[in-house]
């Protein structure tokens, strides 16, 4: 067995399913995790399932394109249009539903010119090879995708490529757990924290949720033991009335982060208040370029603005992103809104809460047995 | 002739023999193909006939383990199989672009020539199209099969039972990330190889000693979209083992990697086999014995369920759904 088979292993997966649940006791936990790789990993390994039944799994805002905001979409949408633009993304953001029901392969469809990339520097090669057109390059993600986009930017600068754009629509996490912890509707006793987020930031950006709220972290990473002993990890916490902000995953996650990653993500952005989907305007969680380097940046190249739109009849993902209903309490859910027919944007990233709710649990209210 | 092809070797003139001639006849060579008539001439066969076709696009025409030539051949090869049938005859039909380098389209047909030579098949027929430069990507390629069926009760998705056990050909998933893997250019992924390959040989194998329901090869949409066709078509439910499925280290760790299922993507020389319970053990057997299913195993079994649900039980021991492909996997963000 190698080092990720053993942390598949049953046997050592059942003994932590048992330090759990002594560790838990009878009384109740809500946990939420922030990182689509974690809500997958969850359904995927049947852990959903096994779970004690007083402990309750949150999917909240960890999926990028879950959390881009219709008016992030729209805004996208309009650039796609644009003749002259030539749209490099990851492939996820494709099929994200617009205010009028449209996406990007909508419009693919009718001529717009998209490139999916599975890196940014992929984005900066197209730009060299069609020098006659703009190539915008759809920054979406956390503090994990903002270091690599933040280089391109910076090779793109080294190289004088002047028709190379970023549209930045990262955001960041701290900012958003301190959001919710701030909701009412939103009741949260734990977070087990992001495995690649906190590979980039480290840990002290956390530390406000022990000292502040009094709710401890704990990061993961992705195997089903690496999620169980963070599980242990937070009802220890709890039980002893002792939160506190660890790293659990120290095979993938250091401490102190990554502070080269940190630094380059500094040198380009700036902190910018964003709007999240489904929880709105949330103050210095965004990251947008800085002014030195507005010769790449999409929205001052296309003056782009993120009007106010429409937002989605019926659709619930805000309240899903913020753990106050289950996807399966959603009235679209599964009926108007599926993977073929994606309503709300958790329904369309294969990482999105909606989508594996979907995908592993069904239509069933409950996902454990 | 120049080096790349022009619009000319499309017209059914003399341009056009040339191409078929030079690159063609030599290839395939079998003398039916020979005569160059306007339609092939087969004997008949005596009991009933299987028949698919399949049109073969695929970016970048050569990669790890096969070609466009190579899956035009077992694509087609093995659909006829799945159907109980021994392939005989292979039609097949290039739309080709302006100016495509010949010494592509050479190496293209070289690789169906061999993987039908391979197989134990004849291309008899076939036709040429060249279109102006832009109008497709390099080569397309279309075959059609015929085989003669070589049983009584054919396998059919329909045909699943309570009871039958799942056999796999071998691993899973390689096809579909090896072809992802050279398309983008990911060089954080290795060590991988398409599998096509031809499986008449073992499905006759299979046909000859076991009483088999079900025969399907889980190409588009990956083995877990063709269980679940298979437990809508005829209404049973099918359990699958996690632990027991075949998927190389590679795969595994480059789909988690990429964020991707290694059960939805694409192989091009596995087949699922339905047996009875007591035949699975021999159906086992007989897929080890072929030079392509080395790594078959055991993954599942049939049961009654209304729902027609295909569940995993997984390795840690939890039970969710394993439901059909949506559209395109892609990548994540994070």
């Amino acid at each position: 067995m190698n080092a990720e088979e053993r942390l598949r292993d049953p046997i050592l997966c059942h003994s932590l399913l048992e330090r759990l649940r002594a560790l838990l006791g009878d009384e109740p936990m809500r946990f939420m995790e922030v990182c689509g790789t974690h809500t997958v990993a969850i359904f995927q390994s049947g852990l959903a399932q096994l779970l004690p039944a007083n402990l309750t799994h949150l999917s909240g805002p960890g999926c990028p394109v879950c959390v881009t905001h219709d008016s992030e979409v729209a805004a996208f949408l309009e650039l796609a249009e644009n003749p002259e633009v030539l749209l490099a993304t990851f492939g996820d953001l494709l099929r994200v539903p617009g205010p009028e029901g449209k996406s990007l392969k909508h419009a693919h469809a009718h001529g717009a010119q998209i490139n999916i990339v599975y890196s940014p520097m992929e984005a900066l090669t197209l730009a060299e090879n069609h020098p006659q057109k703009t190539v915008v390059f759809l920054g979406i993600g956390f503090e994990t995708t903002a270091p690599a986009v933040a280089a391109t930017l910076l090779q793109a600068k080294e190289r004088k490529l002047g028709n190379f754009t970023v549209l930045s629509l990262h955001k960041l996490v701290p900012p958003v757990l301190k959001t919710l912890l701030d909701d009412s509707a939103c009741q949260v006793d734990a977070f087990l924290l992001p495995g690649h987020v906190s590979t980039v930031i480290g840990l002290a950006p956390y530390a406000f949720l022990a000292r502040d709220y009094q709710v401890p972290g704990v990061v993961s990473g992705f195997e089903p033991a690496d999620i169980l002993l963070a599980l242990c990890e937070l009802a220890k916490a709890r039980k002893e009335g002792r939160p506190c902000v660890r790293n659990a995953y120290p095979r993938g996650v250091d401490d102190m982060g990554n502070p080269r990653a940190c630094a380059l993500m500094e040198q380009v952005f700036e902190p910018k208040d964003a709007l999240w989907r489904g929880l709105g305007r949330i103050p210095e969680s965004g990251l947008k370029i800085r002014s030195q380097y507005a010769d790449f940046d999409a929205c001052e190249r296309f003056a782009l603005t993120f009007r106010p739109v429409k937002a989605i009849a019926g659709c619930r993902c805000g309240e899903v992103l913020k753990g106050a209903i289950t996807p399966a309490d959603c009235p679209l859910f599964g009926r108007r809104c599926t993977p073929q027919a994606p309503v709300g944007p958790c329904m369309v990233s294969t990482e999105g809460s909606c989508a594996a709710w979907y995908k592993y649990v069904g239509l069933k209210k409950e996902a454990k047995q | 002739m120049a080096d790349h092809l022009l619009l000319d070797a499309g017209s059914g003139g003399l341009a056009s023999q040339r191409l078929i001639g030079q690159y063609f006849m030599q290839a395939f060579d079998n003398p039916i193909l020979k005569v160059l008539d306007d339609a092939a001439l087969l004997e008949a066969f005596t009991g009933k006939m299987a028949m698919s076709t399949d049109a073969y696009t695929v970016t970048p025409l050569f990669f790890p383990g096969g070609s466009i030539g190579t899956l035009a051949v077992h694509g087609t090869v093995n659909d006829v199989a799945m159907l109980g049938a021994k392939p005989k005859y292979l039609s097949c039909a290039f739309v080709l672009e302006e100016g495509l380098d010949l010494e592509i389209l050479g190496r293209v047909a070289k690789d169906m020539g061999e993987a039908a030579k391979a197989a134990g098949v004849w291309i008899v027929t076939g036709d040429t199209k060249v279109v102006p430069k832009g109008s497709l990507d390099q080569i397309f390629i279309t075959t059609t099969g015929i085989g003669e069926v070589l049983v009584a009760n054919p396998p059919s998705g329909h045909a699943a039972k309570p009871g039958d056990v799942i056999v796999v050909s071998g691993s899973l998933g390689d096809h579909g990330l090896t072809i992802m893997a050279a398309r983008e250019d990911l060089p954080f992924i290795s060590d991988v190889r398409s599998d096509s390959a031809p499986l008449n040989g073992l499905v006759e194998a299979l046909l000859q000693a076991c009483q088999v329901h079900v025969l399907r090869d889980p190409t588009r949409g990956g083995f877990a979209t063709t269980l679940n066709e298979i437990a809508k078509q005829s209404q049973v439910g099918i359990r699958i083992r996690e632990s027991a499925l075949p998927i190389h280290e590679s795969v595994r760790s480059g789909c988690s990697f990429m964020g991707l299922d290694p059960l939805y993507l694409a192989n091009e020389g596995k087949c699922l086999c339905f047996v009875p319970e007591d035949e699975a053990q021999k159906a086992l057997a007989i897929m080890r014995s072929s030079p392509f299913g080395q790594e078959a195993a055991i993954v599942g079994s049939v049961h009654e369920d209304a729902a027609a649900r295909v569940i995993l039980e997984t390795a840690i021991g939890g039970e969710r759904l394993l439901g059909m492909l949506e559209g395109a996997q892609l990548p994540r963000i994070c």
